[in-house]
C-alpha cells in the first residue's frame, strides 16, 4: 500500500478514532463480553478453543502426532550426507533380513516375541521396525498431496467462482469430467504409465485430486462475493487479484480446511491401496500397503500350517488407526469451525 | 421447470462431460512417451523400421494426435475397442464377459449397505446422544476409515481361515447364478459395502435429526400418531431423499472399490481384469475399462439427479 496505510496487513480497512477501552464501562447486565466484541478477530481462536474441548478429536490428534513422531524418529535421517536426525526408535533396519548375519535363529514368519514384538515378515525382516519406518511414506504423501491439491483447488475455485460466466462454465465442466472417474482409477493409470515411486505417487494423487476442492471453493466464492465488503473493496479500487486473494479466498478457508483434513485419510488409503495392488513403491519398501501385498498370497494359501496373522493385522491396523484419527480430527475441525452449514462433512458429530 | 424439461436439460448436459471423459482417457494413454509400439520394439530389438511403421499404421498410431483421437472415438462409438495385443481377442468381448461378476458384486455391496445403514441411521437419530448412538457413530466412523483391502484380508483371516465358514477364494470360472457362487459373494460383498454403509448411516442420522426438529413432526405427534408411524411414515421418507444425493458418489466409490476387492478375493470381475491389463500393458483393455467406468459414473449421477428431482420438486427451480 501507499504511505496512507488504510489497510492493515490482512487487507481489512483500518478503523481509526475508535477506542475499545471507552466502551468497556457498560451496562453490567448486558450480554456484552470481551469475547463477543472480538467477533471477527476471534473466529479461528474460537474454533481452536472449541476444538480443544472436543475430547475425541484431541485424543485423535495425540495419536496422529505420536505416529508422525514415531515415523520421524524411526531411523536416522541423512540429508546430503549430513545426519539431520540421529535418533533411532526402530531396533532394526527395515530392510535387514534378520537371519542373514543379525540373528541366525530367526526364520521367516516367526510369531511375535519379546525381541520382535510384532513378529517377523515373509522375508525375515522385523515387522515392528518396518511398521515404524513405513509411516514415513503414507503420512508424508498424505500431507503433501493434500497441501498441493487444496492450494491448487483454492486458486482454481476462486477464479472460477469470481469471474463466473463462460470461464466458470468451462472450468466447472472440467471438474465434472474429472469427477466422472473414481480417484483411485486415475491414480492407478498414472502410476501404471509413470511407474512406481515416491514422487510418482504424489503426482498420481495430485494431478486430478484438486477437483473436489475446486468445486467446493467455487460454491463458497459464489456466496461470499455477494457480501458488501467485497463491493466495498471493489469500490475502493482494489484489483481483481487482491479482491479474490485478500477478501474472498480467506473467507472460503473454513470449509476448505475441513475437507482437507477429511481427505488426508482417503489419500493415505489410496496410497496403501496402490501399494497393495503392487503398483506403488518398490516391493521391498516398508510402505504399509506394500507390506500387506507381500503377505497376501501366504495368507490366502489357507490353513496349511501356521497362519501368519501378524503380518496382515499390524500393517493394516496402522493404516486404520491413522485414517480413523485423521477423520476424527476432521470431524472435530468441522464442528469447531461450524462449517456444517456449507454442506462439507455433513454427518459429522453435532 | 417441469420434470420432463429438467430431465431433458440434465441429459443433454452429460454430452460435453462424456466428450471430456473420452479426451482424458485418450490423452492419458497417448500423450505419454512410449506408445505400445515403442514398448514392443524395445522388447524385440530385431523389428525393422518398416515393420514398426506398418504396426503403427495398423493400430492407428500414425498421424497427428487429433486424427488418432477421431479414429479411436469413431471406433469406440460403434463398440469397437480394438483387440487385446497379446491374444488378439476382442476387448469388448472381454469386458462383456467380466461385467456380470462385477455388477453382481456391486449390487450385493449396495444391498448390504442399505440393509445395514438405514436401520442403523434411524436407530442413531431416534436415540440421539445416548449410548447406542455413540456406539453406532463410532462404528460408522470406523467403517469409513477402514481400508477395504485390509477389511477383506481380515474377513478372510477370521471367517475363512480361523472359523472355516467360507471358502478362501472363488473359483475362477463358474456360473454366476449358482447358489455356490452366492456363498462366495458374501465376504467380498460385505467388504465392498462397508464404506458405503458407513457413509449412508452418517447421512441418515444427520438428515433424520434435522427432520425430527421440524414442525410437521410435532404436528403429527400432536394429533396422536404413534411414534412408530411418525418415524417410519413421515420422517423416514423425507430423510431418504438425502440418501439419493449420496448414491452417485457411492456408486463411484463402489466401482473403485471393486478394483481392490476383486484382487483381494480373486473375484473374476472387471476390476481384476483392469489390474491384470495394467500389469501386462494391455492398453486397449485398460482404456476400454477406464472409459466404461467414466460413462457408468456419469450415468449414475444422471439417474441420481433425476430421481432426486422427481422426489423433491424444490430442487428443479434452482
Amino acid at each position: 500500500m501507499t504511505d496512507r496505510q488504510t489497510h492493515d496487513e490482512r487487507g481489512r480497512i483500518r478503523i481509526s478514532g475508535f477506542d475499545s477501552d471507552r466502551v468497556r464501562d457498560r451496562e453490567p447486565m448486558s450480554d456484552w463480553t470481551d469475547e463477543s466484541s472480538g467477533e471477527t478477530v476471534g473466529r479461528w481462536r474460537r474454533g481452536f478453543r472449541k476444538f480443544k474441548r472436543n475430547r475425541s478429536a484431541m485424543g485423535a490428534l495425540v495419536i496422529v502426532v505420536v505416529m508422525a513422531l514415531a515415523a520421524l524418529f524411526a531411523r536416522p535421517i541423512e540429508m546430503f550426507g549430513v545426519v539431520v536426525q540421529p535418533f533411532s526408535l526402530a531396533p532394526y533396519n527395515p530392510t535387514t533380513i534378520l537371519y542373514l548375519g543379525v540373528d541366525p535363529s530367526v526364520s521367516v514368519y516367526d510369531p511375535p516375541s519379546w525381541q520382535y514384538p510384532m513378529g517377523v515378515d515373509g522375508s525375515g525382516r522385523d515387522l515392528f521396525s518396518r511398521l515404524l519406518v513405513g509411516g514415513r511414506y503414507s503420512l508424508s504423501i498424505g500431507f503433501i498431496v493434500v497441501g498441493l491439491t487444496a492450494s491448487f483447488g483454492l486458486i482454481y475455485g476462486s477464479i472460477s467462482g469470481y469471474y463466473g460466466g463462460n470461464v466458470d462454465e468451462l472450468m466447472m465442466r472440467i471438474v465434472d469430467t474429472i469427477f466422472a472417474f473414481p480417484g483411485l482409477i486415475l491414480a492407478l493409470i498414472i502410476v501404471a504409465i509413470l511407474g512406481g515411486g515416491y514422487w510418482q505417487l504424489v503426482l498420481a494423487f495430485s494431478l486430478f485430486g484438486w477437483a473436489g476442492y475446486g468445486r467446493l471453493v467455487r460454491g463458497e466464492v459464489l456466496q461470499i462475493k455477494e457480501n458488501e465488503y467485497v463491493m466495498a473493496a471493489k469500490a475502493l479500487g482494489a484489483r481483481d487479484r487482491s479482491v479474490v486473494f485478500r477478501h474472498i479466498a480467506p473467507n472460503a478457508m473454513p470449509p476448505l480446511i475441513v475437507l482437507a483434513s477429511l481427505s488426508i485419510g482417503s489419500v493415505v488409503i489410496g496410497v496403501a491401496a496402490l501399494g497393495f495392488l503392487g503398483l506403488g513403491l518398490d516391493p521391498s519398501s516398508a510402505e504399509w500397503g506394500t507390506m500387506l501385498n507381500a503377505t497376501r498370497d501366504t495368507l490366502i494359501q489357507g490353513p496349511g500350517g501356521k497362519i501368519p496373522w501378524w503380518a496382515t493385522v499390524y500393517p493394516g491396523a496402522a493404516i486404520f488407526t491413522f485414517v480413523m484419527s485423521m477423520n476424527m480430527i476432521g470431524d472435530g475441525i468441522n464442528d469447531a469451525l461450524d462449517a456444517q452449514q456449507t454442506g462439507v462433512g455433513r454427518g459429522g458429530e453435532d | 421447470m417441469s420434470l420432463q424439461r429438467f430431465i431433458l436439460k440434465r441429459t443433454l448436459s452429460i454430452i460435453p462431460i462424456m466428450f471430456g471423459v473420452s479426451v482424458i482417457t485418450f490423452g492419458l494413454f497417448h500423450l505419454t512417451p512410449g506408445d505400445p509400439v515403442t514398448q514392443l520394439v524395445a522388447l524385440n530389438p530385431d523389428v525393422t523400421a518398416a515393420e514398426e511403421a506398418a504396426l503403427r499404421e495398423r493400430w492407428g498410431l500414425s498421424g497427428p494426435v487429433w486424427q488418432q483421437y477421431l479414429d479411436w472415438i469413431t471406433n469406440v462409438l460403434v463398440g469397437d475397442f480394438g483387440q487385446e495385443l497379446r491374444t488378439g481377442r476382442e476387448v469388448s468381448d472381454i469386458v462383456w464377459a467380466r461385467l456380470p461378476e462385477t455388477v453382481a458384486l456391486g449390487l450385493f455391496g449396495w444391498a448390504f449397505a442399505l440393509i445395514i445403514a438405514i436401520p442403523a441411521g434411524i436407530y442413531a437419530a431416534v436415540n440421539k446422544d445416548q449410548f447406542g448412538d455413540t456406539v453406532s457413530r463410532f462404528l460408522a466412523l470406523s467403517g469409513i476409515s477402514i481400508p477395504n483391502f485390509w477389511l477383506g484380508l481380515m474377513l478372510i483371516l477370521i471367517f475363512s481361515l480361523y472359523l472355516g465358514l467360507f471358502p478362501v477364494l472363488a473359483p475362477s470360472r463358474q456360473s454366476l447364478l449358482s447358489p455356490e457362487m452366492l456363498w462366495y459373494l458374501i465376504l467380498p460383498g460385505i467388504t465392498i459395502g462397508t464404506a458405503s454403509a458407513a457413509s449412508i448411516m452418517r447421512v441418515m442420522r444427520t438428515s433424520m435429526t434435522e427432520e425430527l426438529n421440524k414442525e410437521y413432526v410435532t404436528a403429527a405427534r400432536a394429533k396422536g400418531l404413534p411414534e412408530r408411524t411418525v418415524i417410519l411414515k413421515h420422517v423416514l421418507r423425507n430423510s431418504l431423499i438425502s440418501v439419493v444425493t449420496l448414491a452417485a458418489t457411492l456408486t463411484a466409490s463402489i466401482v473403485a472399490g471393486s478394483v481392490v476387492v476383486e484382487v483381494v478375493f480373486n473375484w473374476p470381475g472387471l476390476g481384476r481384469e483392469f489390474i491384470d491389463a495394467i500389469n501386462q500393458r494391455e492398453i486397449n483393455v485398460v482404456m476400454a475399462i477406464t472409459l466404461f467406468t467414466g460413462f457408468f459414473v456419469i450415468l449414475a449421477n444422471l439417474v441420481a439427479d433425476i430421481v432426486y428431482a422427481a422426489l423433491d420438486p424444490r430442487i428443479r427451480y434452482d
